[in-house]
């Protein structure tokens, strides 16, 4: 009897003082309190609406008051003709991405980082720097004008050489190297920037102890700098598997049209086109869930790739 | 670093800086082909077929995209999100990273894990636009801010800075009577303006740039804002094929008059971008290469 009435009394005190302690921060839960709407509303309220996968959204009935349908939509999903093509189209632009762009920031950093003058070193980087801060519609508006059939420069150039014009736009072969060169050009030089900062932080007493052993520049970069920014590469390697399906929806949205459909449809454009102006809500829901789970799957695995390759991986 | 002056060293870095030099400038073509372009006249463009530098200047193209107010309104429309945007933005940012960087905030590894898990897993597209209109936002510019207004990865950023200010000020400050508020805005933002004008920029550049919620929750095409006018303008008057199925407002122009368009569409870019260009290219993002 006595141990019963002595056991709640340190669990009581420890909650009083969890209690003040919440009374005394009280200014800080009301600060992130906005932050934390946010996130529950715009980010936690649509992953429970991901439930509509699993029902026929009704506009009327709502996220709650429509029919569950079980799996309908995801066997839809995995015998639509479609699918296959737009999973290859979103495979091939990451693998593109993967291949072409991914290493070039990591050139370019260490290229950067061989410049002696700040002066020039900073000029170079406010240059390519910039493209990043355009938006897709302008890389892209300016693709177009540079590319259009009737007076883009590209084209009055092959032409004023004596070939025949190509149609950039609109064929179906040249979609891809239009989407991965305005990839690079728009963010090459942002994708430094990480980089570079892990650069900053290496010793600069290795780069001396490297000279004094006779190595020239490249072997420092070698033995020097790379290995210095290998966890870092490492790491921005798991975020972009994870990222797998995930392309600049806007880009390639803004690249599409009739004639390259059949190489440029990806999923987030076909949820886009299925969803909004379909209104398949409830089966574009579910393409778009099965997006987002391999992405979370892929960074879990890479994730455990890198820890067992004795990385830190990204949590 | 102390030079290399072997011939070989030396040879490495003038071949480095002529490469380099190279990039910078093919980056910088395309914008200054389309500066340019915009100045020149139809008739100069006719002949040559493709100019650099115009012999002829000609500010043609920029009275006629003016002689009617829809690009005002457009523009006016992208300065008002922006600008309401980026404030918005910049307070729950900066409000909530102080409140996770405070140790004593009881909670705070499972709303960090709330935030970061945000940046691995999301709801998607459509249910994301069913909130929105489920909350009456459709046709409303509240929807151009509400559903972007934090960026998980800025949140981390600030919430990196401000744990790395000495807790030795907020403590004096305490003591001297300032609540959490008061030390936010009176100790901690003031010591934080590098990471302050970079996140800034970084939310003003999202906001500035908005252009598929725009078409995803704004019908009416008089409250479009700029990049969605310049998409119209520079594709679709073309008659070229294109998925989207929004009517064409202004009638068809020729390049100068679409490089005019696509030149007032970055300029509020260009015009902000050396101001704050110094803070990032100084490393103010250094220390948030980890989260």
């Amino acid at each position: 009897m006595q141990q019963a009435i002595a056991r709640p009394e340190p669990e009581l005190r420890s909650e009083s003082r969890l209690s003040r302690r919440l009374v005394r921060n009280k200014w800080l839960y009301l600060m992130i309190l906005p932050g934390l709407l946010y996130f529950v509303i715009f980010k936690y309220l649509p992953m429970y609406g991901l439930i509509i996968a699993f029902k026929d959204y009704k506009p009327f009935a709502g996220i709650n008051g429509s029919e569950w349908v079980g799996f309908k939509h995801f066997d839809r999903l995995f015998t639509e003709s479609d699918f296959g093509t737009i999973l290859t189209n979103t495979l091939v632009l990451f693998g593109l991405n993967l291949v072409f762009f991914f290493p070039i920031p990591i050139i370019l950093s260490l290229m950067l980082n061989e410049v002696r003058l700040t002066f020039f070193k900073r000029i170079f980087q406010t240059v390519i720097y910039l493209p990043h801060f355009m938006s897709w519609v302008i890389i892209v508006s300016i693709g177009y004008v540079m590319l259009t059939m009737d007076g883009g420069i590209i084209n009055e150039f092959i032409a004023s050489l004596g070939f025949e014009k190509i149609n950039f736009l609109l064929s179906p072969e040249w979609f891809r190297p239009t989407y991965i060169i305005q990839v690079i050009w728009r963010e090459a030089g942002w994708g430094t920037i990480i980089y570079l900062a892990a650069i900053a932080a290496i010793d600069p007493q290795l780069y001396e102890a490297a000279r004094m052993d006779g190595a020239g520049r490249l072997r420092q970069i070698w033995h020097i700098t790379l290995p210095a920014i290998r966890s870092v590469i490492i790491v921005l390697l798991i975020l972009k598997i994870g990222d797998v399906l995930e392309l600049g929806f806007e880009h390639v949205y803004l690249l599409l049209n009739s004639m390259n459909r059949d190489v440029a449809e990806i999923i987030d454009t076909y949820v886009y086109t299925a969803g909004l102006r379909q209104g398949q809500f409830s089966y574009s829901t579910a393409v778009g869930f099965f997006k987002s789970l391999v992405g979370l799957v892929m960074v879990m695995i890479a994730n455990r790739l890198a820890k067992k390759m004795g990385e830190e991986g990204v949590y | 670093m102390v030079e290399d002056r072997t011939l070989a060293g030396r040879l490495f870095g003038i071949v480095n800086f002529a490469l380099l030099a190279l990039i910078a400038i093919v980056m910088m073509l395309p914008f200054i082909h389309v500066v340019a372009g915009s100045f020149t006249t139809s008739a100069e463009m006719a002949v040559k077929k493709f100019v650099l530098i115009p012999t002829d200047w000609s500010i043609d193209a920029y009275k006629f995209i003016f002689s009617t107010n829809t690009i005002f309104r457009s523009m006016a429309v992208s300065v008002g999100i922006t600008v309401v945007g980026t404030l918005f933005s910049m307070l729950i940012s900066s409000m909530m990273a102080y409140g996770l960087a405070r140790r004593d905030l009881d909670g705070r590894r499972v709303f960090m894990f709330l935030v970061v898990f945000t940046m691995l897993f999301n709801g998607g597209l459509i249910p994301t636009f069913l909130v929105v209109k489920e909350l009456g936002l459709i046709d409303n510019y509240a929807a151009l801010i509400l559903p972007i207004s934090i960026n998980a990865f800025n949140l981390i950023i600030l919430k990196n800075f401000f744990q790395n200010i000495p807790e030795g000020l907020e403590e004096s400050a305490k003591i001297d009577g300032c609540n959490d508020f008061g030390i936010l805005f009176r100790i901690v933002l003031p010591l934080s303006m590098p990471v302050i004008a970079t996140i800034s920029l970084f939310y003003a550049v999202t906001y500035w740039n908005t252009y598929l919620n725009a078409i995803m929750y704004l019908n009416e095409s008089k409250m479009w804002p700029i990049q969605v006018l310049l998409r119209q303008i520079v594709v679709l008057a073309s008659g070229l094929d294109y998925s989207s199925d929004l009517d064409s407002a202004v009638p068809p122009p020729d390049q100068a008059v679409k490089m005019a368009v696509i030149v007032v569409a970055t300029l509020p870019i260009l015009l902000v971008y050396p101001f704050l260009q110094k803070h990032f290219a100084k490393g103010a993002l250094l220390g948030s290469v980890k989260g």
